[in-house]
């Protein structure tokens, strides 16, 4: 046993078990600030990362889940449940003075299950306006469009910004509600139609003459209700509304959904299928990376290196096609394996792509990276600690570039990342410049993970039979993988059907706007939109 | 005057798949018949709209990366003209609606185009801009850009190849050729925006 099982065990109130390598604790909602502070600062394994926060409708009552896991060995899972009583009034006690992520987690529980949590300072809810009516992952939720008509004006900015918190002090609970602006304030709005948001996110900046002084980042703009819409699709269904979610890094989603689906039913899959899924993970990852790249020089000035990133994203896409039948959306992955077997060219393409993108990652170095001009804007700008990105569950290269071993392809190898030779690239600054520099050497590592595989793919089936419908068994399931931007994780409740009873991806850009707001306050508001870059976040992914 | 045959220099008329609309339209305008002046102007003005369309940028999701692909070194739209790419509504000519129009998002995208200079033309880009596509039974999706906006050109696809995208520039290229400009046509009604005005009149 543990050692933070046996404390659990004698705090007294909560129920501990164990499944798959995680531990459970159920406590009740009145022990639940008690149990995390606990968990965050006393404990004998300090778990300062809040992975992600689960809202769950039980019927009777409406549940969360945090999970929770040690940013020195991210592999130990720790699951946190409880269950506010009542469906009319649910409130629960937060939890952001110990992880600051739990601020957007927490408003997104509110938004869709009505959740209030006690001493937030801004319970406004996150994707939705805010005169939606009804939480839309409630099971009782009316989806009929005469309850919320498309709305054809937009949203008054008063309501936007107006924020209620309660607070409970000496017994007393007290209500309040305020602006996140003050009216002395000077307030632009970045977005939601704006060239270099990488999407369509709304960024509320108040400046100081060309000081950021405070940044409201307003989601929702892309919000599709993917997380209800599962609850309505059979597994198969599902897998193609995720590569949907983070389009830059689609298979690599599907890859979690997949994995998750495989340890629900016990299904042993190929070894081809794991070679094949890691060569395509990793070639979404170079594509990935070089847009990312090629955006941020943009947004810096250098539409040149825009088209050079997007020229050699081509051949990508190529080989994609050539297996996958499609470019952006491969759809690739299925339960059990991959959809199809690799075509005859695959093998002689990728080799032939490594050595031309090890050519250009040069070029790219020499084009943009060794420019003073752009090493003089991105160097000094933009420090993310190691502690603030662990607390923010900032992962990826942004985490990377701050210091922080957060890999899983490393920590806890899945499909055939084991096999393979590679490095986990660190940077201990946590600058804008580490941000930037780390995308490209993890193209290199991709690189060399590929040239590893792509000749020593077994020989076999490329997919395990499965049923003609899959049914999970009960119970709850939870797996990550290493995405381009971080962790993203897959959370399915299972009542033995086979639509899933609840389903939750963890965005990995969510909590990286987060981030934005921590490195842009007291920095120049023409550094904005690089520094939003440099994170590289996808917003279609954050709002699901 | 006679109204020529609609010819586009980037591609044959028999390429095209559906030309139908465009002989209706056509003949419509030859009945009419136009002064021999203003027809070869309308001519000449039309031939250089046609070849220098300018988009907004404008994209919310998936479709948003493959149009930045029809921009980029392979398939590069600059060769027929539409390469400047503008970031104000007021200086753009076509919105190419690139993604999932959620709730959240209509009133936005109905002012951007409320704020382009006429004449304005709209492409539904991808299954989600004309129907709602794989998030047809979401809570937050607006079925269709069509309820909000009128759309000239839609182009299937999840997202579309950016062949397809091409292949739908030249569509809009050859409506702006056949239209005569000193008349445009009127926009077509979309039923959102009439409820809309006729409840703003009826409120004041």
């Amino acid at each position: 046993m543990e050692t933070v099982e046996k404390e659990l065990l004698a705090l007294g109130f909560a129920e501990v078990t164990r499944s798959d390598k995680r531990l459970n604790v159920t406590v009740p909602k009145e022990r639940l600030y008690e149990t995390a502070r606990f968990l965050r600062h006393e404990s004998a394994t300090v778990y300062d990362f809040l992975i992600d926060m689960v809202g769950i409708d039980n019927g009777d009552s409406l549940g969360v889940i945090y999970y929770l896991s040690p940013s020195q060995s991210p592999e130990r899972l720790l699951a946190l449940k409880t269950s506010a009583a009542g469906r009319e009034q649910p409130e629960l006690f937060s939890v952001h003075d110990l992880w600051d992520s739990a601020l957007v987690y927490e408003r997104e529980v509110y938004d869709f299950f009505g959740i209030r949590f006690v001493n937030h300072p801004d319970m406004r809810r996150i994707f939705l306006r805010q005169d939606w009516k009804g939480y839309p992952l409630r099971k009782d939720y009316d989806a009929s469009p005469e309850v919320n008509p498309v709305p054809l004006e937009n949203e008054v900015i008063a309501d936007m910004e107006r924020t209620h918190s309660i607070t409970v002090k000496m017994g007393d609970r007290i209500e309040t509600t305020g602006y996140i602006f003050d009216n002395d304030d000077y307030v632009v709005n970045f977005g939601p139609q704006h060239p270099a948001m990488h999407g369509v996110l709304h960024l509320r900046v108040a400046l100081d003459g060309e000081v950021i002084r405070k940044i409201d980042p307003v989601f929702g703009y892309i919000h599709r209700g993917i997380e209800k819409m599962c609850e309505n699709y059979t597994y198969p269904q599902i897998l193609h509304l995720t590569d949907r979610l983070d389009y830059l890094s689609g298979t690599m989603n599907r890859h979690a959904v997949c994995l998750c689906c495989e340890k629900a039913l016990e299904l042993e899959v190929p070894d081809r299928a794991h070679y094949i899924r890691t060569i395509f993970d990793e070639l979404t990852r170079i594509a990935s990376h070089l847009l990312g790249w090629g955006c941020m020089c943009m947004d810096m000035g250098s539409i040149t290196a825009f088209v050079y990133g997007m020229r050699d994203r081509e051949k990508i896409m190529d080989i994609f096609e050539e297996t996958a039948g499609g470019r952006l959306m491969a759809n690739y992955n299925v339960i059990g394996g991959v959809a199809r077997d690799i075509h005859p060219n695959f093998r002689k393409r990728v080799k032939e792509l490594i050595p031309y993108i090890r050519r250009m990652l040069k070029e790219h170095h020499l084009l943009f990276t060794g420019n003073p001009i752009a090493r003089g804007r991105m160097k000094g700008v933009g420090r993310l600690t190691a502690k603030k990105a662990v607390s923010l569950g900032a992962t990826g290269p942004t985490g990377r570039a701050s210091g922080w071993r957060n890999d899983l392809r490393k920590i806890d190898p899945y499909a055939a990342y084991a096999k393979a030779d590679f490095e986990e690239v660190i940077r201990e600054e946590g600058l804008t410049f580490d941000r930037y520099v780390i995308r490209l050497d993890e193209i290199e590592q991709s690189l060399r993970i590929i040239e590893q595989l792509v000749d020593n793919i077994p020989e076999g089936p490329y997919a395990a039979k499965t049923k003609a419908v899959i049914r999970l068994p009960e119970g709850e399931f939870f797996q990550r993988v290493e995405n381009a931007r971080g962790q993203f994780c897959v959370h399915i409740t299972s009542k033995g059907d086979k639509f899933p009873y609840r389903m939750k991806f963890r965005s990995p850009s969510l909590v990286l706007v987060g981030a934005l707001k921590a490195i842009a306050a007291e920095s120049k508001v023409a550094d904005l939109i690089m520094l939003g870059a440099s994170l590289d976040y996808v917003i279609p992914c954050i709002d699901r | 005057m006679e109204v020529k045959n609609i010819r586009i220099r980037n591609m044959k008329y028999g390429d095209f798949n559906d030309n139908e609309y465009l002989e209706e339209y056509v003949n419509e305008l030859r009945k009419n018949g136009v002064n021999l002046f203003v027809g070869k102007l309308g001519d000449l003005i039309n031939w250089g709209r046609s070849n220098s369309v300018w988009p907004l940028t404008f994209a919310t999701s998936c479709c948003g990366i493959e149009f930045m692909c029809v921009g980029a070194a392979r398939t590069d739209f600059a060769r027929f003209g539409w390469e400047v790419t503008r970031n104000s509504p007021r200086q753009a000519d076509v919105i190419f609606v690139c993604g999932t129009i959620v709730h959240k998002m209509a009133p936005v995208l109905k002012r951007l185009y409320e704020q382009m200079a006429e004449p304005k033309y709209v492409m539904a880009i991808g299954s989600c801009a004309i129907s709602g596509g794989p998030f047809k039974s979401s809570y937050h999706t607006v079925m269709g850009v069509d309820r909000i906006i009128p759309v000239d050109v839609y182009i299937p696809g999840c997202p579309p190849r950016p062949d397809a995208v091409l292949y739908g520039m030249m569509q809009l290229s050859r409506k702006i050729k056949v239209q005569n400009f000193f008349k445009l046509p009127d926009q077509p009604q979309v039923p959102g925006t009439v409820d809309h005005q006729t409840e703003a009149n009826g409120n004041s």
